[in-house]
């Protein structure tokens, strides 16, 4: 049993059905209702520090691939099409060089592009960067279409706008179901995949998970022929990405999709589940995505979504069992990132579920941390 | 103009009937108003007209309640105190009140949305043939440009929309075909106060009825446009009742189509105003008796509070204009006449619901959303495979309703084939959080620079 029909709930479901086990997935709104269906779809390794991030993503890279060979990927749109981090300034530009460095210890792809070069990338991109990497790996996925062709392939039974209200529980303590508005639900295991209300369902039992909204905008333009080529984005993203602060931080993540539209993305602050305009992340994202590619100046853009990303403090996902009930497993917690570490994050599970090693280190991500911080 | 600074007491946004309104009223009071539209011209589209030089003589047979634009018109070409915009494209407001438009912010401490309304439509296979058009797209092309949208012609749909644009089309040299309405029209007996309190209306109906006699052209009730034929451009189409008997097959070359007029309300929306759902699944802002939304200082008049009819909008202008500058004299005499005329204007809603046989008569392949052309098919098959269970999901996973028009066309049809046409279905199908697709330059604040 998953709770949860987003991109992680969607993975766990398809991995744990591929270990053996049938799968129930229970949701209170639609398939890919709450981050999934607000994101742009990035599979991105470059804006990752090493660590146990970076490995996961590099995990899920390889997990895309698979499943785009088997023939999933052409029903999600996925693209291989690879990222260009740019940088403005020659300080920028040797900070991101370091960062590289790093990552390609770790098993990143990351060439140096020299300024005079970016153009063989990106024809159309401003003048006048310092030079910037290459990071063949990045890729792209629709995401609901993922969400929901991962939850087709999964076989899985699904309860969509069924809300969880409780956590049921036999005499040793351990899982044996939910309860939902519609009626309860029995299960040997059930998954916390709820995203943005994992922390409300980790309450259930009595655990602490810490997951915050983070809010994000996303601008959609018109449809256009294929001018950008790949994921273009300013080094200063990385820093954006990592940070804490609860204020307003953006950084333009420009991309051209299969069906037209470009997207520009994405600005972060923390305001809780507020869904007015926000005119200035708008501005901002807009002035930067023009001064990347001064042609989109003219272009115009049809419609802006605004979406939450599930935050935990440490940047981490929660991955892993319960700190107190046995058979209650998280998966959550996974910020803008969860396109991407879906299918790691759902093969990582699977593998918890049967008792087996699983390929990904899971230690980083125990949800009990959080229990541990308090009690220190 | 300074964005902190507000420079206008009042904005207007549209320059149709219910916007001059507006705009003259306060103006008369000493107000000072900026009165801003997208088009070139005053009267919108009810009073829409051609260029200057452009005429022809049934032009003025088109016109109904001329001399009330030609008033309105008087007064604000006269007033010192409008600043009147064209060609000035709104895509948000914001609260205090910014009104953001394609050239530039505009800062004004009072805003009257008078946006009018946009036409609703429901797929039918054969519907993106050339020679078919919507009944508003046919009268405006006569009004704006003079030009037919064919010579033989059938006009079909539901709502009172439809007589003047038969009417219309038949006093310009068109051949018309016949009137398919799609409703029995039997359900208006059962109002006779709100008919005989609008004799006006009553006096419209008859002079349709004998000019539609006079001019031979069939009028019929309870019948659908099931189908459009042709190779390249409409041949024909196929009309039915809606359970699909009583088929028949009427060469033509061009069909004029409507199910009604929406709200256009995104403006409002977007700034959080209250809105209400009425009898025909239109949505509408919720206003008092005095045209203030739930947003102070913002006043919703005209299609904007439900599609009422231009004698309402101009009304409703006078309302709101009244009432910002403060004076309550007439207030009580406009109230009157537009509760009178809003409680006929509810009559007509519930006589005009779009029949939900039109879903029946869709083939898979039908385009439902021809912006980003997708089909009935794939509609079908996110609802019964890919677990969408509601017009945000479907339109996610196939694209519907995200194109150039935002939905617009087939948000009504998306809404009733995802989720049955709940009023949550219905509300997102009104909703779109850029009014108008606005360039990347203008949203990054590059026209403040160059303005």
């Amino acid at each position: 049993m998953v709770i949860g029909a987003g991109v992680i709930g969607a993975a766990c479901a398809l991995y744990a059905a591929r270990a053996g086990f049938t799968v129930t997935v229970v949701d209170s709104g639609p398939v890919a209702g709450g981050t999934s269906g607000a994101g742009e779809g990035n599979l991105l390794v470059s804006d990752k520090e090493p660590g146990p991030e970076l490995e996961l993503a590099m995990r899920s890279q390889e997990l895309w691939r698979l499943l785009a060979a088997e023939g999933l990927g052409e029903g999600f749109e996925y693209e291989a099409k690879g990222g260009l981090v740019v940088a403005a300034t020659a300080s920028d530009f040797s900070a991101l060089r370091a960062f590289a460095a790093a990552q390609e210890a770790a098993g990143v792809i990351a060439d140096e592009v020299a300024a005079d070069s970016l153009a063989e990338f990106e024809p159309y991109l401003a003048q006048g960067f310092a030079g910037g990497f290459w990071y063949p790996q990045d890729a792209q996925v629709m995401p609901a279409l993922a969400t929901a062709r991962m939850l087709q392939a999964s076989g899985a039974e699904l309860f969509l706008g069924s809300a969880v209200t409780g956590l049921l529980t036999s005499g040793d303590g351990a899982v044996r179901g939910v309860r939902t508005t519609r009626g309860e639900i029995p299960a040997r295991y059930v998954v916390n995949a709820a995203g943005l209300w994992s922390a409300a369902i980790a309450a259930m039992a009595g655990s602490a998970l810490p997951v915050q909204p983070r809010r994000g905008f996303v601008l959609v333009t018109e449809p256009l022929p294929a001018l950008i080529r790949h994921k273009v984005y300013s080094a200063a993203y990385v820093s954006d990405v990592a940070s804490s602060d609860a204020a307003l931080q953006s950084s333009a993540v420009v991309e051209g999709t299969p069906s037209g539209p470009v997207l520009i993305g994405a600005s972060r602050e923390r305001v809780g589940l507020d869904r007015t305009p926000s005119y200035e992340a708008l501005q901002r994202l807009a002035a930067q995505a023009v001064e990347m590619f001064p042609f989109l100046e003219r272009i115009d853009v049809q419609r802006y979504y605004c979406g939450f990303r599930p935050y935990l403090p440490d940047h981490l996902p929660a991955i892993g069992p319960d700190a107190r009930i046995a058979g209650l497993f998280h998966a959550c917690g996974h910020e803008g990132a969860g396109i991407g570490l879906a299918p790691a994050t759902g093969e990582l599970i699977a593998a918890l579920l049967v008792g087996e090693k699983p390929q990904v280190d899971a230690e980083p991500f125990r949800p009990a941390r959080f229990e541990e911080v308090e009690a220190a | 103009m300074s964005v902190t600074d507000p420079h206008f007491d009042v904005a207007v946004i549209g320059a149709g009937p219910a916007g001059m309104s507006a705009a003259a009223t306060a103006a008369g009071h000493g107000l000072r108003v900026v009165l801003i539209d997208s088009g070139r011209q005053l009267g919108g589209q009810y009073f829409r007209h051609p260029a200057p030089g452009l005429t022809a003589p049934w032009l003025s047979k088109l016109r109904h309640g001329w001399s009330h634009f030609e008033q309105l018109a008087a007064r604000i070409e006269a007033s010192l105190r409008i600043d009147v915009l064209f060609e000035h494209q709104v895509w948000a407001i914001e609260p205090g009140f910014t009104v953001r438009t394609d050239r530039g912010p505009i800062a004004a401490a009072n805003v009257v949305l008078a946006t009018g309304s946009y036409e609703r439509v429901v797929p039918f296979p054969g519907w993106d043939l050339p020679g078919v058009v919507t009944a508003g797209g046919a009268q405006a092309l006569l009004k704006g440009n003079l030009v037919l949208p064919g010579q033989r012609v059938v006009v079909a749909g539901t709502g009172p929309l439809l007589l003047p644009v038969a009417a219309g089309l038949s006093v310009a040299g068109a051949k018309v075909l016949g009137l398919f309405e799609a409703n029995p029209l039997r359900g208006y007996a059962k109002h006779p106060i709100p008919l005989l309190t609008n004799p006006s209306k009553l006096l419209e109906a008859a002079d349709y009825a004998r000019r539609f006699v006079g001019n031979r052209v069939p009028v019929r009730s309870g019948f659908i446009v099931i189908e459009a034929q042709g190779a390249d451009s409409l041949e024909a189409v196929v009309v039915a009742r809606p359970d699909g008997t009583g088929r028949r097959r009427i060469p033509c070359d061009a069909l004029a189509i409507g199910y009604g007029l929406a709200p256009q309300i995104d403006l409002g929306l977007t700034l959080g105003c209250d809105h209400t759902l009425l009898a025909d699944g239109t949505v509408a802002l919720r206003v008092d008796t005095d045209q203030r939304t739930s947003i102070p200082d913002f006043y919703a008049v005209g299609e904007t509070a439900g599609i009422a009819g231009v004698q309402t909008s101009i009304a409703e202008g006078a309302i709101a204009g009244l009432v910002i500058a403060g004076d309550r004299t007439g207030l009580k005499a406009l109230r009157r006449r537009r509760d009178r005329q809003r409680t006929l204007a509810d009559v007509i809603r519930t006589q005009h619901p779009i029949p939900p046989a039109w879903r029946d008569h869709l083939t898979p392949d039908t385009v439902v959303c021809r912006c980003e052309e997708v089909p009935a098919g794939a509609i079908t098959e996110a609802v019964e495979h890919l677990g969408a269970t509601d017009t945000r999901t479907v339109k996610l996973l196939t694209r519907a309703g995200m194109g150039w028009c935002q939905g617009r066309v087939c948000g009504y049809a998306i809404a009733c084939l995802a989720g049955g046409g709940t009023p949550t279905d219905l509300l997102a199908a009104a909703k779109r959080p850029l009014a108008r697709p606005v360039p990347l330059g203008v949203l990054a604040g590059q026209d403040q620079r160059n303005n």
